[in-house]
């Protein structure tokens, strides 16, 4: 029965084509009501579904969970009708349990409905995350790990040139009277260092990258210079995607929502949108993404990248001035740079270092002429994606309302990963947006899709549209995309399938912070701040990068692994990418892989000042909030080393305490 | 007494110091040489002492200057007074009236791209403005192929391409590719506009030296501006103008005996112009004068040669020679993102190096595979591409020797029909870059009123980054007309005459209004 019951709810992604090109032939007056149509056609679509189904008297409003069931699994969460499918049916067809074991793979189901907490600003001022240092003797064979590198790799070189393998020296030296393409010192990095790890990047992939990512294996037989795939897959729990809210599926209302888009638009538009690139889901999108970060007007772009890279130029130009968090993204940099303005950067998310520059910049004006800068532009990130660092924007806002510049904030990874709606760092810190400028992000990572969106007041858009090279020139997203962006913001808005988008959200922050507080309980040095999703944890010597990297896949877990010239050249990393498509089963594993491999590898290192500390013992009388400045008064600090076990055990109820 | 423990204290520390100073090996020997020394020369002494320290001193101070040039100090009072004193300026301009007009007038399409589009206005008219030269976006085989791509893949791979988000479709789009063109290797991006910007600053650095053509496009533009480089310019299409300035560098770096990397970059078709570059020649000068090549076929790719490989396939040329091969998925083939093809080295090196690649998330999947399908589609059914020209003949037939007032400056296989104002029009009615923008635009207009969707050249926004020293104007405004298989000949010339007579109209309306 439940089985005919999901082949039933799978058919409308057909059947609906039909319903609603009939729909849209009949020549339709204004875009937005195409759209909204559209998805008032689909929900209503799935209700009929379900007011029609025979097998089930509850009324439509509690039904509306069930059809996404076989996507995303909420109905196996959702305690109340959990219980009811096993008693009331059979056992589930092979077929039916192959389907549900695919969804699962893409977005996994919840163990327990208090693994969820609300992402919000707990309405102290941001402090910066306690930075563990390793003990000395970490960096000194760090450094001197480096220095054999740099010293073999320069032998080898020198030899090589000379005697070695004509091939692969070939494009370092002046031949035939062209110079070398590459300079040898340019790139010494990545032919001496780098190649040794390239085996941990750019692994191929394969399907949804879900919560789990399915790699093709591959090996090499001359060290990382060329691979020999072997024709077998492996699938392995993906700590390593921008998945943040879970949208990376092949299956549910998103992903019949995006078919049902390339069966109507086709694939693209083959046109920028000054020419004829314009259509009403674009409009739509735009509108929509506006809403959602609350601003009056927004303009999306098909790459994030590209958003601002094209953007600066056509904000700034000679004769102003951009301050940049040091830690900017390579993108923000091109584009600064790109845009001709002075640009100056101030120490990462300090707010009184800004302060200083902007004293300065002010008061001297411009270099030589002392003349006033024409603008001054901020640049800072949501959430940093090697640091897992917040931006401390009341702060910057503070420092906005005395000296009056304008705030560009890149919400890239913050947007749909931060704040109790989902809505980023004004969100989380329960700030206006209007307060900001200019917000930007990406549509890749918490919307399953692609490309990037400036978000401000309207006339700055409509400048925008105007002179930014991207979309006058460039192409734009190509509907499937758009209607994906589209889709899944109905979603976290809960316009579509309510109560699904919240659940979203809560579940990445509570995965955030159950698996922060277990990698510091284990002993980690774990960078960032509590709440972000981004958890880098330290490796420091060059050859724990890749050895890390194959622990982990080892174990069948998908990491990032990041060093120089990504991070400063000590704190070469591990990060993880917290998703909405884990659960703790998921997060155990890593944590029961994570303990196994650091005693391996030697890499619990931290002191226990950035947190992870055994409970304080109750004859010290101290609220909980104090108690690390408590403990630090009265040398309480000894470093955590848990079992891996306890901080399982232990780590659902007490991440939802005050982190320590 | 507390001076005395003091003093107690340094006597103690002192001992303890020189103790230890004992301990380190060659100790005694130092100190037997300054002993030495300072009996015979306390002088020489003080000297090597001061050079000790100055030399300390430089080995701890920063290569450049630190001090601020011009820095004038002032108080924490005076900082406070200037702070409130500063006024910024609105962040942006206000929109100017022709760009207002220009973003109104943006047509929006409802529904799919195709030879007919359907308008937010309810009208239905013909697209002669979407570079949909095969109508690839209708084809029913390759959306079934990109629906079961949706279905395995999802949309987006969620991560930038070193990070797991290179899937096996990219690296089969990339093979693809390579061997449709004949390339050892392929790089995909996923975005085309951004391609060429990224690729160029990858390989030319500071001090390198690029010749450019004058006419190249914006993305080329922003590239070279990138790269830091001595960029040289040659006039457009000018082979023996190219000549003169390459074989000028070539001597210049025998002279100073000083080889640098040395750079040509073209286009294969032009954007602003819409003319071709002579592939033979390039490769014949590069090959002289020792240089690569940078052949950015965003406009070629996919329309140019029998099967569409483009410029190489045009003119005969074996891909091979070209060191850099650029292209856009993007345009007709109906997919999405860039490409640049090359050699192994070449390739490789911007996986890391590129900053649009390196930075940015890969392109999706089903856009991957399209790029794949449309590939295969082009080789397996090149009767498409001489459709194609059979319509342009026809359009063509119906404008440039037909009209009075424009001329076009593509190339007869060039899809993008380009048409400017014939020179003595401009001449005559001594007509500015803005004038003929408007004329056009109201051109553009007049055709949409009758049915007929075409668009402009967009560079104006852009003039200020579109000029290249010595030559006085950049590209003249100009109106686009993209033709497209899915129409039959017989609406391509109705089409055709459509938009010749919106010309016209405009032309004799400006005519008479002006005498008026």
């Amino acid at each position: 029965m439940p089985g005919s019951e999901k082949l039933r709810e799978r058919r409308p992604s057909s059947s609906k084509g039909n319903r609603l090109t009939q729909f849209f032939s009949s020549s339709p007056k204004s875009a937005d009501n195409t759209q909204q149509a559209l998805f008032a056609m689909q929900q209503h679509h799935l209700q009929q579904q379900h007011s029609s189904a025979p097998t089930s008297g509850i009324s439509s409003s509690t039904v509306s969970l069930p059809t996404i069931s076989l996507s995303t699994a909420i109905a196996e969460n959702n305690t109340i009708d959990l219980p009811a499918t096993k008693t009331l049916f059979e056992p589930k067809t092979a077929e039916e349990a192959e389907r549900q074991k695919r969804a699962d793979a893409q977005f996994g189901p919840l163990n327990h409905p208090s693994h969820l907490w609300t992402s919000k600003s707990h309405g102290r001022p941001l402090a910066a995350p306690v930075e563990d240092d390793p003990p000395q003797s970490a960096l000194y064979t760090t450094y001197i790990s480096y220095l054999i590198l740099i010293l073999i790799g320069h032998i080898r070189d020198f030899f090589g040139k000379r005697f070695g393998d004509k091939k692969r020296y070939n494009s370092l030296k002046a031949q035939n009277g062209y110079a070398p393409l590459n300079d040898d010192f340019d790139n010494f990095y990545t032919r001496r260092l780098k190649v040794r790890l390239n085996d941990c990047f750019a692994r191929v992939a394969t399907g949804v990258p879900g919560r789990y990512i399915t790699l093709l294996d591959r090996e090499s037989d001359d060290f990382n210079h060329s691979y020999r795939y072997t024709g077998t897959t492996t699938e392995t729990l993906n700590m390593s995607s921008y998945n943040y809210l879970g949208f990376a599926q092949s299956e549910g209302p998103c992903a019949d929502a995006v078919e049902e888009c390339v069966r109507r638009y086709g694939i693209t538009t083959c046109s920028p949108r000054g020419d004829a690139g314009t259509t009403d889901l674009a409009l739509e999108v735009e509108r929509e993404v506006a809403n959602f970060v609350g601003k009056p007007s927004a303009m999306i772009f098909s790459m994030g990248y590209v958003t601002n890279a094209s953007s600066f130029p056509a904000l700034v130009s000679k004769g102003c001035l951009i301050i940049s968090d040091e830690l900017n993204h390579a993108s923000i940099r091109v584009g600064a740079r790109m845009s001709g303005a002075m640009i100056r950067s101030f120490a990462h998310n300090d707010v009184r270092s800004l302060e200083k520059v902007l004293r300065e910049a002010i008061s001297q004006g411009q270099p030589r002429t002392h003349r006033p800068w024409k603008k001054i532009l901020v640049v800072v990130e949501g959430l940093y994606s090697m640091e897992g660092t917040m931006c401390d924007l009341p702060g910057v806002l503070a420092l906005k309302r005395k000296y009056k510049f304008a705030l560009f904030v890149d919400e890239a990874h913050s947007i749909g990963a931060l704040g109790p709606r989902g809505r980023g760092v004004c969100d989380y810190f329960g700030v206006d947006p209007a307060e900001v400028d200019i917000l930007m992000g990406t549509l890749t990572k918490s919307f399953g899709a692609n490309g990037g969106y400036i978000a401000a007041d309207k006339h700055i858009v409509d400048k925008l549209r105007a002179t930014n090279s991207a979309t006058q020139l460039g192409e734009t997203p190509s509907p499937c995309v758009l209607m994906q962006i589209l889709a899944s913001l109905k979603m976290i808005t809960g316009e579509l399938c309510p109560g699904q988008g919240e659940e979203r959200l809560q579940r990445i922050a509570f995965n955030s912070r159950y698996l922060r507080l277990g990698l510091k309980r284990l002993g980690y040095i774990v960078y960032g701040h509590d709440d972000s999703p981004i958890i880098p944890v330290m490796l420091y010597h060059p050859a724990k990068i890749p050895a890390f990297s194959h622990h982990m896949l080892n174990r069948q877990i998908s990491v990032v692994v990041v060093g120089y010239p990504a991070t400063p050249l000590i704190t070469s990393r591990a990060r993880f990418c917290v998703s909405s498509a884990h659960n703790k089963e998921d997060l155990d594993r890593l944590l029961r892989a994570c303990d196994e491999v650091a005693d391996e590898m030697n890499i619990k290192y931290s002191s226990g000042i950035a947190g992870g500390l055994d409970d304080l013992d109750p004859k010290y009388d101290c609220p909980i909030e104090d108690e690390l400045a408590f403990r630090r008064s009265k040398k309480l600090i000894y470093p955590p080393r848990w079992s891996v076990e306890d901080v399982i055990e232990r780590g659902a109820r007490d991440a939802k305490l005050p982190l320590r | 007494m507390d001076a005395e423990k003091l003093q107690a204290q340094f006597h103690r520390t002192l001992s303890v110091a020189s103790a230890a100073f004992q301990k380190v090996p060659g100790s005694s020997v130092l100190t037997r040489y300054i002993q030495s020394s300072y009996q015979n020369d306390p002088v020489r002494s003080a000297i090597e002492l001061i050079l000790v320290l100055f030399f300390v001193r430089y080995l701890l101070s920063p290569s450049y200057s630190t001090d601020k040039q011009n820095y004038v100090k002032l108080t924490e009072d005076e900082i406070d007074e200037l702070v409130d004193d500063w006024v910024p300026e609105p962040l942006v301009a206000e929109q100017t009236a022709l760009e207002a007009l220009e973003n109104e007038r943006i047509p929006v399409i409802v529904g799919p791209t195709g030879p007919k589009s359907k308008l937010s206005n309810g009208r239905t008219v013909t697209n002669l403005a979407s570079y949909n030269f095969y109508n690839f976006n209708a084809n029913e085989q390759i959306k079934e192929k990109a629906v079961q791509i949706l279905r395995t893949y999802g949309v987006g791979p969620c991560g930038p391409p070193q990070f797991y988000g290179t899937q096996d479709v990219h690296v089969k789009a990339e093979a693809d590719i390579a061997a449709y063109l004949g390339t050892e290797r392929c790089i995909v991006y996923a975005q085309a506009f951004s391609t060429i910007s990224s690729v160029i600053p990858s390989f030319c650095k500071r001090g390198d030296i690029i010749v450019a053509d004058r006419a190249v496009n914006f993305s080329i533009r922003k590239g070279l501006e990138a790269s830091r480089s001595v960029v040289k310019w040659f006039d457009h299409g000018d082979m023996d103008n190219l000549d003169a300035i390459m074989s000028s560098v070539a001597k210049e770096q025998a002279k100073a005996k000083r080889l640098t990397r040395r750079f040509i970059v073209t286009e294969g078709l032009f954007e602003t112009v819409g003319d071709a570059s002579d592939l033979p020649k390039l490769i014949e000068l590069k090959e002289k004068h020792k240089f690569r090549l940078i052949l950015d076929e965003t406009w070629s790719f996919g329309v140019l040669g029998r099967t569409g490989r483009g410029l190489t396939e045009a003119q005969n040329v074996d891909p091979q020679q070209v060191d850099m091969i650029i292209g856009s998925l993007a345009g007709p083939l109906c997919a999405g993102g860039g490409f640049c093809a090359g050699a192994k080295d070449v390739v490789e090196h911007q996986r890391i190096t590129s900053t649009a690649y390196t930075y940015s998330a890969a392109l999706p999947a089903m856009l991957a595979v399209t790029a794949s399908e449309t590939v295969n589609l082009l080789q397996s059914n090149p009767e498409i591409l001489n459709q194609c020209r059979e319509n342009i003949k026809a359009m063509r037939a119906q404008l440039d020797p037909r009209s009075d007032w424009v001329i076009c400056t593509s190339v007869p296989e060039n899809p993008v029909m380009l048409l400017v104002l014939k020179p003595e029009v401009v001449q005559a009615r001594k007509l500015g870059v803005e004038d003929q923008e408007r004329i056009l635009m109201d051109c553009v207009e007049e055709a949409l009123a009758n049915g007929v969707l075409i668009t402009r050249l967009k560079t104006r926004p852009f003039a200020y980054a579109m000029k290249s020293p010595g030559s006085s104007s950049s590209a003249q405004p100009a109106l686009k007309v993209c033709i497209t298989t899915a129409l039959s000949k017989k609406d391509i010339e109705k089409a055709g005459t459509t938009i010749r007579h919106a010309i016209t109209k405009v032309m004799t309306r400006k005519t008479t209004s002006k005498s008026a």
